[in-house]
């Protein structure tokens, strides 16, 4: 008991400066040394706060957000692309010669771009526009007529989207001129020709949205097709054998009525709106990683020597 | 062998063949298998997992499936009542084009109710008084006054929808129910529903 209480056999309290210098870490001496801490963090503070205000490019904040200039060296422009996930989709070096316009047209990139526009424009259409009878069509006058740039907006969707479908189909064609659809660029041939037909189908869901006389009578003409369809519409071969009447077939459920009614708008605005972007988004980024597991967008396919190709492993 | 006490599988005798009976079969399906192959019982159980999988996938995928098509639909009547046989001047009525999307036609048979839908794609044709015809505004099929087709690319004339009196004499319209002339067949126009005679 005496010897834990300290020298001179009297109880030891915090607060009593007399207990003795060893053995006192808690002290009133603790309390300075504390606050001469504080004092200094304090003054460093302030000093690393001007020169922040002096020169704030050398904070290692500024660095890690905006990038410093490197050195021009065929490796740190090689890695400025690698470090980025906009720019690593492209190749950190490409043929000066594959990029020639007289091989690729552009057309596949130029078609991206305007893709990327009509999600843009889209999107702001979508903040005046309701998917719903009587009103749809009284919001595309109103863009037309009052919303500020609401005119410029909803024709460069308009137009946008009759640009992406003729890209497409030039794209297309370019890919067929230059047989770029063979080995090994089957598999991304297939993909292509699924985003076509999903560029269409966004076409054509986009039609009926302004609720006008002309995309009524479209939808009205293309649903009425789907009637046709083999095994899964009414008036199809084999539908009406599987008991398929206008309640129940595929033109049924895409319009979800048996007319072209509120039903049919809301749908058409989703999947214009939501699916239809989603499922060609995913396409899309297979087709450009695609493109550069084939070599690029020109020139031949990289070689394959026999004896690199391994057995298939069963497991 | 993972487990020391079976014995390597082809070292043992075949165990005599016991009878075939209802009993030892119900017991065989539901007492545990004694496997002796360890990999075998992991691949099997790997399938029933992947079965589990693809089973609950494709049972939500049907209900994706049938989650477009509704049950009760909000759609215009189809059965209404359009007033009496006297109402009705000799000729062509569109007035309840727009309403019912029918047309209301008396000749020297009767009367009889148009289904104001082109044969050809489903768009409503418009009533050409000068020209006594109907043109189809989306690919050009014409149909003479009675709903015959005589030009562009519709197939057939176009439908018309049971008619018949009520109690207190009004025509009664039944669009679900419709009377067609397909090319190459048998006329349904002179059916009985399909015209109101002598009134």
């Amino acid at each position: 008991m005496a010897e834990t209480n300290g020298h001179d056999g009297k109880p030891q309290t915090p607060a009593t400066p007399a207990a003795g210098g060893n053995g006192s870490g808690n002290g009133g001496g603790g309390v300075a040394k504390v606050l001469a801490g504080a004092k200094a963090v304090q003054t460093r503070a302030i000093e690393e706060l001007k020169e922040t205000v002096k020169a704030p490019e050398k904070t290692d904040l500024w660095k890690s957000v905006l990038r410093v200039k490197h050195d021009e060296t065929p490796r740190s422009r090689a890695l400025g692309v690698l470090s980025n996930v906009f720019l690593h989709l492209h190749p950190a070096k490409v043929n000066r010669d594959a990029v020639a316009y007289n091989y690729t047209w552009g057309m596949g990139g130029m078609t991206f771009y305007v893709y990327i526009t009509l999600v843009f424009t889209g999107t702001l259409l979508m903040f005046y526009y309701h998917p719903s009878k009587v009103v749809a069509f009284r919001d595309i006058l109103y863009l037309e007529n009052d919303v500020p740039f609401g005119k410029l907006l909803r024709n460069m969707h308009r137009w946008g989207a009759h640009l992406m479908v003729i890209m497409v189909e030039l794209h297309m064609f370019r890919v067929f001129l230059t047989g770029s659809y063979k080995k090994p660029r089957e598999f991304n041939w297939v993909v292509g020709v699924l985003l076509l037909v999903l560029t269409l189908l966004l076409s054509f869901t986009g039609y009926l949205l302004p609720d006008d006389q002309l995309g009524f009578w479209a939808v009205t003409v293309g649903t009425n097709m789907a009637r046709a369809t083999p095994l899964l519409g009414n008036q199809g071969p084999f539908g009406p054998q599987l008991g398929m009447t206008p309640f129940n077939d595929v033109r049924f459920g895409l319009l979800g009525g048996s007319i072209v009614d509120s039903n049919a708008l809301l749908r058409a605005y989703i999947w214009h709106c939501v699916a239809i972007p989603i499922i060609a988004s995913a396409f899309m980024v297979v087709h450009f990683w695609r493109v550069r597991k084939d070599g690029g967008i020109s020139g031949p396919a990289p070689v394959v020597l026999e004896k690199e190709i391994k057995d298939v492993r069963k497991i | 062998m993972a487990n020391p006490t079976v014995e390597p599988p082809g070292a043992a005798q075949p165990p005599p063949q016991p009878k075939p009976s209802v009993a030892r079969a119900l017991q065989t399906i539901f007492s545990k298998s004694k496997d002796p192959d360890e990999a075998k019982v992991i691949a099997r159980r790997r399938k029933f997992v992947m079965a589990a999988v693809l089973g609950s996938l494709s049972v939500n995928f049907l209900m994706f499936l049938r989650f477009f098509f509704p049950r009760a639909l909000y759609e215009p009547k189809t059965k209404f009542r359009i007033g009496y046989p006297g109402d009705f001047g000799f000729g062509v009525d569109t007035k309840f084009q727009n309403q019912y999307r029918i047309w209301v036609v008396r000749n020297t048979e009767g009367i009889f109710v148009i289904y104001a839908v082109c044969t050809h794609l489903g768009c409503t044709p418009d009533w050409k008084p000068s020209e006594n015809k109907f043109k189809c505004p989306c690919h050009g099929s014409g149909y003479d006054s009675e709903g015959v087709n005589f030009e562009g690319p519709a197939p057939r004339p176009m439908d018309r929808a049971h008619v018949e009196l009520d109690p207190q004499g009004q025509i009664l319209v039944d669009l679900s129910h419709l009377y067609s002339w397909p090319k190459g067949e048998r006329s349904q126009f002179g059916d009985p529903g399909a015209i109101l005679r002598n009134v």
